[in-house]
């Protein structure tokens, strides 16, 4: 008895901490959610409506779609990069500090000054990349302030950043691959892309798909690239779920609807966090 | 060790040649795709918005001058941003390792009665990325409840939120859970109150975990913008990456990218110092779960 009352001593601070910031808000979102609110009167239930007033929102599917294909993008352009990365780093015997310490290098930088630099590159004037493109003879392009380039320069930066972990989580696990496996590949006359299929990825399958619903997850709540970079314009082009959930909040005082919108994504991230559990559960258990 | 490429191909002149090609490939890609907006922001500061402005760039800045470092540091009070970022850190920090230790403590060692429900209900908050309750919990920020105490612009709204990570609790139960048993039990005859284990057994050899748990922490709230950016919207209480984008658009291009260089030293800083334990913690976050 007096062991428990100990522990819960311990406890009781953590508990706290938890209650208020991480187990409360979630029963708090879904009552906002369902509530009409101006927080100076008891909240007044209204059902459905604050739902089907975001779905009516023209933002609310270009948010989603936007969402999506920002996490889809994300993918294509992010996903393989820092694994091919590992792959070769892993096979170089020279500079290996320097190179780690460079690919990790962005990712240390607090991603509002990254965000910033990057605003400063995508200038369609006397910007970075611009005057790269019109060093190779390539026409300009208008980077954010075009509906067809903004979503994919949000991609770059954000790829820009978040490299490094991926890189470095990968070569970890490429380390642990023993070297037997691609000697004998090799008896069997397995070539290099060969030995990459049916070893290097076999061997790292959990973690690629950790990191894969990982990404996924943390695309899907970008926020702060929009917020900084194209306050969600040109034309919506660039508004995302996270980002119109803090615009109903904070911007047209809409709590409900901002609610409505932070339960919804809160659903979708759910089921690949539950997918994640179940895979890296799985990696723990090999 | 073996990789994929045999050492035995690596020494044909082939295989030689292929190695230093790739090598160099590398080397020069890493340096322009990660050094080179480095070398690009430094300099950039040191231009005038004249030069700034200028088709086609300046490789090199015509002249040296150090003195807009000096006007962003004035003009934006990056001292006050920095102190302010640095006392919230700091206290994020201390109170996430108090807070935190001893839950682990706890759950690990004192296995007290609804033990794991309490370790399964911290973990499940890992499940739910913290974006998407970020309108309830700013709402318990701003009139907590029972107390009705507003901890808006005061540095209670980083340091409370901060201790409550679970991933934290997690990296330090597995680690407690490794500490042998019979280390404990022996002080425990001895007469030392559970305190005392913790202080003077524990948390010696847990070094490594607590330096992990540390840098992950002080980082974690020194890079946050989107928290940050809501419960500290007075500007003397701003951290320095909300201070520099709320400022940002009034300031001259070269100051501003000034201030951009200054706001990213301390943690490249901590980076140099810090390496190991920051890619320890690195492959310990692949894990988590």
């Amino acid at each position: 008895m007096g062991r428990n009352l100990t522990a819960y001593g311990f406890l009781c601070a953590a508990l706290i901490c938890f209650a208020l910031f991480s187990w409360y808000p979630m029963i708090r979102e879904i009552v906002l959610s369902f509530q009409q609110n101006n927080f100076v009167d008891p909240g007044e239930w209204v059902g459905f409506d604050n739902f089907r007033a975001v779905i009516a929102d023209p933002a609310f599917r270009s948010a989603w779609l936007n969402t999506a294909a920002f996490s889809g993008l994300a993918l294509v352009i992010g996903y393989a990069v820092p694994f091919v990365l590992a792959v070769v780093l892993n096979e170089l015997k020279h500079a290996k500090a320097y190179l780690r310490f460079v690919v990790y290098l962005p990712v240390m930088l607090p991603p509002a000054v990254a965000v910033l630099l990057f605003k400063w590159f995508y200038d369609p004037g006397a910007g970075l990349f611009n005057q790269a493109l019109d060093a190779v003879h390539l026409p300009p392009l208008s980077w954010l302030d075009s509906t067809s380039t903004a979503l994919v320069s949000l991609v770059i930066v954000s790829t820009w950043m978040n490299l490094g972990t991926g890189t470095l989580i990968y070569l970890a696990a490429l380390q642990s691959i023993p070297g037997e496996l691609y000697e004998s590949a090799e008896l069997d006359g397995a070539g290099l892309f060969k030995r990459v299929w049916h070893v290097t990825i076999p061997q790292t399958k959990l973690i690629l798909l950790v990191m894969l619903l990982l990404q996924v997850v943390a695309t899907m709540q970008v926020f702060i690239e929009p917020y900084l970079l194209t306050g969600g314009g040109p034309e919506n082009a660039t508004v995302t779920v996270a980002y119109l959930m803090y615009q109903y909040a904070f911007n047209f005082g809409d709590f409900g609807g901002g609610s409505a919108l932070g339960l919804m994504l809160m659903i979708v991230l759910l089921v690949f966090s539950t997918i994640y559990l179940r895979v890296s559960r799985e990696e723990a258990e090999r | 060790m073996r990789t994929l490429v045999s050492p035995l191909a690596l020494r044909t002149p082939h295989g030689r040649i292929m190695y230093w090609t790739i090598l160099t490939v590398t080397i020069v890609g890493f340096t322009g795709a990660f050094v080179f907006p480095f070398y690009w922001m430094v300099s950039g500061a040191l231009k005038s918005p004249d030069e700034l402005a200028q088709i086609p760039p300046s490789f090199f800045p015509k002249s040296v001058d150090f003195s807009v470092y000096k006007e962003a540091w004035d003009q934006l009070q990056l001292g006050v941003f920095l102190k302010n970022t640095a006392v919230y850190a700091g206290g994020a920090w201390l109170f996430t390792l108090a807070v935190d230790v001893s839950a682990a403590y706890a759950l690990s060692k004192l296995r007290p009665v609804l033990g794991k429900l309490v370790l399964g209900a911290m973990l499940a908050t890992l499940m739910i990325p913290p974006m998407v309750l970020l309108l309830p919990t700013y709402l318990v920020a701003k009139d907590l409840p029972i107390l009705h105490v507003d901890l808006l612009n005061t540095p209670w709204a980083i340091w409370l939120p901060a201790a409550a990570n679970g991933f934290f609790v997690f990296l330090l139960k597995r680690f407690f859970d490794s500490i042998p048993k019979e280390l404990l039990e022996a002080a425990e005859i001895d007469g030392a109150s559970p305190l005392r284990i913790l202080w003077s057994i524990v948390l010696p050899v847990s070094r490594p975990i607590i330096g992990v748990v540390s840098i992950l922490s002080v980082v974690t709230v020194w890079k946050d913008f989107v928290w940050p950016l809501l419960v500290l919207p007075e500007t003397d209480k701003m951290s320095i990456s909300v201070g520099i984008a709320s400022l940002s658009a009034q300031m001259p291009q070269n100051v501003l990218i000034a201030s951009l260089v200054i706001a990213s030293l301390p943690t490249i800083l901590v980076f140099f110092v810090f390496q190991r334990s920051i890619m320890a913690g690195l492959t310990a976050g692949s894990l988590k779960g």
